[in-house]
């Protein structure tokens, strides 16, 4: 049943970018951006564009989150000199 | 413009966006069916020039033009970010700042993954015209690979791996090599970004003609960029300083 399989993930996708949308705090945010990002790709797999899942992974789960923390650290540091 | 205002406005435009999206839905061909105009036209042209990954004929042949347009936004973002987060007048590059020694599980995680994640980025650049992936996938696998001695290790192992020049370098030859392929096209006396080199035999390494070539060229732009990238963010968020100023 693939066909089933898809739903489940359609669902679980759905279920994860209400999860992003609701974690306020930026840097928790990122790390469920980054499991989002996850069950995205699996969906891509899923739907046969492996390709696609490939630059999800990479973009959507590594780079991203990485910039939004790092932002973050910065933020921080620049406010405790002032 | 008001809540009440932009809220109308919004509802509006969402409004005639679900309805025009649901409609177009419908009009698809179904998922997996047997009749897929393009499909069939693609899918033999891409076997045709002996490239097994009809995504990579589509993004490095068929459509070789629409992906030069993806390559310059990708170079015009990282030059982008990278001048709006170079040091201002005030700031200036002092000591890193102190770090936590990462924990040993993450010491080995780090260690054992840096070398898999590097071959594994260099195989999915160099197979872009055979198996699933191509330039952009395998550039940011290498890029973000990279970065895994700074998570095992630390922030000045990771600079004296990374002299920063040599992506900049990476970056613009990578961009300059697609777009010189493309005019090779031309002298060769086809059409711009045309596939005019041999193609070999499909399923081999050197095969495809100008899709592995540039799919090679797009690896090299998208790694050196993401890596000039998190730079930038990793100096912003370890050596930078703001110059009190007096008051």
């Amino acid at each position: 049943m693939p066909e089933l399989l898809v739903y489940v993930t359609l669902v679980l996708v759905a279920v994860g970018a209400t999860m992003v949308v609701r974690t306020r705090e930026p840097s928790a945010q990122a790390v469920v951006l980054g499991g989002y990002g996850l069950l995205l790709s699996l969906l891509f797999v899923l739907l046969q564009a492996p390709d696609v899942a490939l630059s999800q992974i990479a973009v959507g789960t590594a780079v991203v989150p990485l910039m939004v923390l790092l932002t973050v650290r910065a933020i921080a540091r620049h406010r405790r000199q002032r | 413009m008001n809540r009440t205002t932009r809220l109308v406005l919004f509802l509006l435009g969402a409004g005639v966006f679900a309805v025009v999206f649901v409609v177009a839905a419908f009009g698809l061909p179904d998922f997996g069916a047997a009749v897929h105009t393009y499909r069939d036209a693609s899918v033999p042209a891409a076997l045709d020039r002996a490239t097994p990954n009809v995504v990579s004929a589509l993004v490095f042949d068929q459509r070789g033009i629409d992906t030069l347009g993806e390559v310059t936004i990708v170079f015009g973002s990282v030059l982008g970010a990278a001048t709006l987060l170079r040091l201002a007048q005030d700031e200036r590059t002092g000591p890193d700042a102190d770090e936590p020694t990462p924990l040993p599980v993450a010491r080995l995680f780090g260690f054992v993954l840096l070398p898999v994640a590097l071959v594994l980025g260099v195989n999915v650049v160099v197979h872009g015209h055979l198996t699933p992936g191509g330039g952009f996938q395998g550039g940011v696998v290498l890029a973000t690979g990279l970065h895994l001695l700074y998570v095992a290790g630390s922030y000045r192992a990771l600079r004296r791996v990374r002299p920063l020049s040599w992506y900049h370098y990476a970056e613009a030859a990578g961009t300059g090599a697609y777009v010189l392929v493309g005019c090779a096209g031309l002298v060769a006396g086809q059409r711009f970004l045309a596939n005019f080199l041999p193609l070999g035999e499909t399923g081999a390494l050197f095969s495809s003609g100008t899709v592995a070539v540039l799919s090679v060229a797009v690896g090299l732009e998208v790694a050196g960029g993401v890596v000039i990238l998190l730079a930038q963010f990793l100096q912003q968020a370890i050596s930078v300083s703001t110059e009190r100023t007096p008051s």
